[in-house]
This record gives C-alpha cells, structure tokens and sequence, in this order.
C-alpha cells in the first residue's frame, strides 16, 4: 500500500492532471485557431485566402512529429533571440557558436536561476502552442468544409432579404455549419487525446512516461524492487483512455442533437416529428 | 536609523556578491541507468552521478538543478541550451566531441558485456544482438557481425533478452550487473567483458569554458583526495 503513495507515485497521479488540462487548452485554441483559418480560407482578400491555404495545406502535408519537434524548438529559440537583443545589447559574440545557441543568462527564458515548475510550466505552454497549431490547421478544414455544406439556397435568401456579407456569415451560415462540422470535429477530438503520449517528446513528462518509468523492473537499488510491471501500468493508461473514449463520444452525442435542430437535414427533421 | 541603513547596505552587497559567484546550472540526466542515475521512489535523480553532481556543485560554489531528458535527444537540447551540462553515464567519444565537449573523465572506462538468457553460449555474441540507440555500444555492434537491434532505454534492451526478442544485449556491465543478481539467474553475462569505452565525462557546450575550467578543476582535485573512488566504490562496489 505504502508503494501506491510513494512521490513518484503521485508525480504519476498527477501527470494524468496535465494530460486533462493540455486537452482543455488545446481544443479551444484548436478550435480558434482553425476557425480563422476557415475565414481565411473563405476571405475575399486574396493575400488573406493564400496564408489561410499555406497554413492548412503546410501543416497537413509535413508529419505532425516534425512540428511537435519545431515548433517548441522555434519559439523558445526565437524568444530567446529577440530577449538576447533586448537585454544585452552588448554582447559582441555571436548567439550561434558552431553546434551551440548562446545567449546571455539574462536573456534566458525562463531564467536558469528559475524554479523548476517554471521551466515545467513553460515546456508546458510551449507543447500547447505546439498542439494548437497543428490541430489548428485541421480544424480549420473541416470548418470550411462544414461551411461549403451550408445550403447555397439559404445565404441567397440572406442577402435577398438585405443582409449584409457579415450577417449572413454569422446569423445563416456559422449557426447552421456545425451540424456539419461535427462528425469531423468529434474525429480530431478523438485523435487529439490520442495524441497526448507525444508530450514526453516535448520534455513534458506525462502519464506514458511515469507508466513506463514507474512499471520497469526496478533492482534493489530502489525502495521497493520488483520486476516488469509495465503491462499493469499501462492496463491502467487503457481504462483511462477507454473512458476518456466513452465520455467524449456521450458529449459530441448530446452535441449534435443540439446542433441539428431547425436544420434542413435528416436529424433535424426527425426533431421535429418528434415534437409533433 | 543608521544601524538600519548599515544593515541594509551590508545586506545588499552581501546579495551582489552572492549573485556574481552563483552561477546557475542546469545537469540533464536520463534517470533510467542506474546505478548511474536514476529516479528514486521519491521522484528525485539519484545515483552515482546525483551524489557526485551534488558535490562538484557545492565545490565550485554553482547552484545546480536536475533536469531528466530522453537520452535520444540529451545532446540536442544541452546544445540547444535547455541544461548547461550532462551527466548521464555518457562516455567520452571522439564522435560525440564533434558536437559537445567532456570535462576530465571522472569514472574510468567502464567494461561492457554481452546479456543473454541462461544457457546461452557464446554464439550469441554474433546473432541478432541489442543495444541502447546512439550508445557506444550500438556503434560498436555496427562494425561487427551481429545484427544490431537498437532500443531507446535501457529498460527495453534488457526485456526484449527476457522475451526473446533478442539473442543478447550489449550494454555497460555495471549496469548489467544489477539485473543479473536480481533475475533469479535467468540472466547470464556472455563471453569476456569488451574494453570499449574511454571513460565517463561530464558533457558540456563547446563554447562554455567556464564550466568545463571549474568541473574539471573539482574533478581533479576529487580523484586526488581519494573521494571520487570512495564514491566509486559506493556505487559499483
């Protein structure tokens, strides 16, 4: 019993914390994030329509590892930069020595004197940002798919009726299109939380890494010696995403009854035979 | 009301002197190779190398944190200034001095040994043999007739042996050493110890000399007073 509450068993506890909360951020930044680009997408600019394309179709083509790798990677160095800049306008040498990217102490971000939870908090941040991007740019499509969904017939109406461009965007189509984004969506949701175990590769460590970490066999060097328990450890890791599965899957349920209601689509036909 | 002030300065230049020395300093570790270094049931770095970390630290007067990276990419990020240094059983090599640089070693040249299930003999050594990726013993299994197979941890290499995965696994004996005692004597050491490694050093940005005068200097002076064999004998009896 003592074994189930040592520190490291709490870290572990604990990590499925970060897990929950990576999700909480990155959907809605997702979320966000891929609805600009849907407007990008669908902009009358054309400078606007070709960032929002580049940005679907760059992210979409490149493997996700690779912007899990860069992005994190990118960012810190370039905050680095522009603080390096700011702060010590007076070093002379340059930040790239050979293999090595230099930047003076006080130009470090976080700060090497900080605490260790900041730096944690940072690498936290960073996988989010990192997350959203690259979410970001599928959702982004399926929002612009959903929106091409949207009846031709109705936003005519709109504009016959003396809507303005913006109205009919926002009262007609954006009411209307997640009905039709949600399957997609659901789908990214989904891929999304599978998705979590990569953290450990942005030097969060996460639930798969205390598994793996708490489950290998372990000598008498440690407290408590034991032999392969990783099989148990991640039977654990299996319930947690099996349930995360079946809980999701009730919400974009309930989600999509919602959504469908007035809808000139099949569920929402059904809504109405089933009031009358 | 002037002791108060007298106080104050003295305590502020305290403080800035403090500040000049302490330097602080990042060690990035694997946690995953004892008795090296590994995660305790604490969730504390622990091991041969905490103990020595701790103590060159407080030699050299540098206010040190540990940090623990994926070995796969302990390098990429010390260059990419994520930690200022690395003490993870890494061996002095000429390969990884193209990318970082050592301090003195501070363990001398660790043998490594071949790993296989009990009543294996020794043509293990040539099938399909295991090795921890980017390791020296994975460059050295390249260069003989076995077929390599390489795993991102310690931990794996020693299961796919248990299973079968794998003929046998090359790793540090020290190491190799632990899990051995502890198997039940399902697990035997293979052939003779190889002669492959240089020693274990500390590993540092090429541009940080800083460090590299300081550690090393403590480094010395540790194995001239008899503390790092102490230590040594701690660990590895």
């Amino acid at each position: 019993m003592c074994y189930l509450t040592t520190v490291k068993h709490s870290m572990f506890y604990w990590s499925f914390g970060i897990v929950l909360a990576l999700l909480a951020l990155t959907a809605p930044a997702a979320l966000l994030l891929g609805f600009l680009g849907a407007m990008a997408k669908r902009s009358q600019v054309a400078v606007v329509r070709w960032i929002g394309s580049i940005y679907t179709s760059m992210v979409r083509g490149i493997p996700d590892i690779i912007f899990f790798m860069f992005v994190p990677i990118a960012l810190g160095q370039g905050i680095e930069y522009v603080r390096h800049k700011i702060k010590c306008p007076d070093v002379t040498e340059p930040i790239r020595q050979g293999n090595d990217f230099v930047v003076c102490a006080a130009a470090k971000f976080p700060l090497g004197s900080a605490d260790q939870w900041v730096h944690q908090t940072y690498g936290f941040a960073l996988a989010t940002v990192a997350f959203a991007f690259v979410f970001g740019a599928f959702v982004a499509n399926t929002i612009d798919g959903a929106m091409r969904a949207v009846p031709a017939n109705q936003l005519e109406t709109g504009h016959a009726y003396g809507m303005t461009r913006r109205q009919v965007f926002w009262r007609i189509l954006v009411p209307q299109m997640w009905s039709y984004a949600l399957p997609g969506l659901s789908n990214l949701w989904q891929i999304l939380i599978k998705a979590t175990p990569l953290l450990f590769l942005l030097g969060v460590q996460d639930v798969v890494y205390w598994a793996r970490e708490l489950g290998g066999s372990k000598t008498s060097r440690y407290e408590y010696p034991h032999g392969d328990w990783r099989l148990w450890y991640f039977m654990v890791l299996l319930v947690f995403y099996l349930l995360m599965t079946w809980g999701s899957e009730k919400v974009f349920r309930r989600l999509s009854t919602r959504f469908a209601r007035g809808q000139a689509t099949q569920a929402g036909q059904q809504h109405l035979e089933a009031k009358a | 009301m002037k002791k108060l002030i007298i106080g104050l300065a003295l305590a502020v230049c305290a403080s800035g002197t403090a500040m000049a020395q302490e330097r602080t300093v990042r060690i990035g570790t694997e946690g995953a190779y004892p008795p090296y270094n590994f995660i305790n049931d604490n969730g504390q770095v622990d091991g041969f190398e905490r103990e020595l970390g701790d103590r060159l630290c407080e030699m050299t007067g540098f206010n040190c944190t540990w940090v623990t990276n994926d070995w796969d990419t302990i390098i990429p990020n010390l260059v990419a200034g994520n930690y200022d240094a690395i003490m993870a059983g890494m061996s002095i090599t000429d390969a990884r001095k193209e990318m970082i640089s050592f301090t003195q070693r501070y363990k001398p040249g660790d043998p490594s040994s071949f790993l296989a299930l009990e009543g294996a003999d020794e043509s293990v050594m040539t099938g399909v043999v295991a090795a921890q990726s980017n390791t020296i013993q994975s460059s050295y299994l390249a260069d003989t007739p076995a077929t390599l197979v390489e795993f991102p941890t310690p931990e794996d290499m020693v299961a796919a042996v248990r299973n079968g995965e794998v003929d046998a696994a090359l790793a540090n004996s020290a190491y190799l050493s632990d899990v051995i005692n502890e198997s039940g004597g399902r697990l035997v050491f293979v052939g003779e110890p190889l002669d492959i490694a240089d020693g274990v050093g500390m590993g540092l940005r090429q541009s940080d000399n800083e460090l590299r005068e300081a550690f090393d200097a403590a480094i010395k002076e540790l194995e001239d007073n008899g503390e790092l064999q102490v230590m040594l004998d701690k660990w590895f009896n």
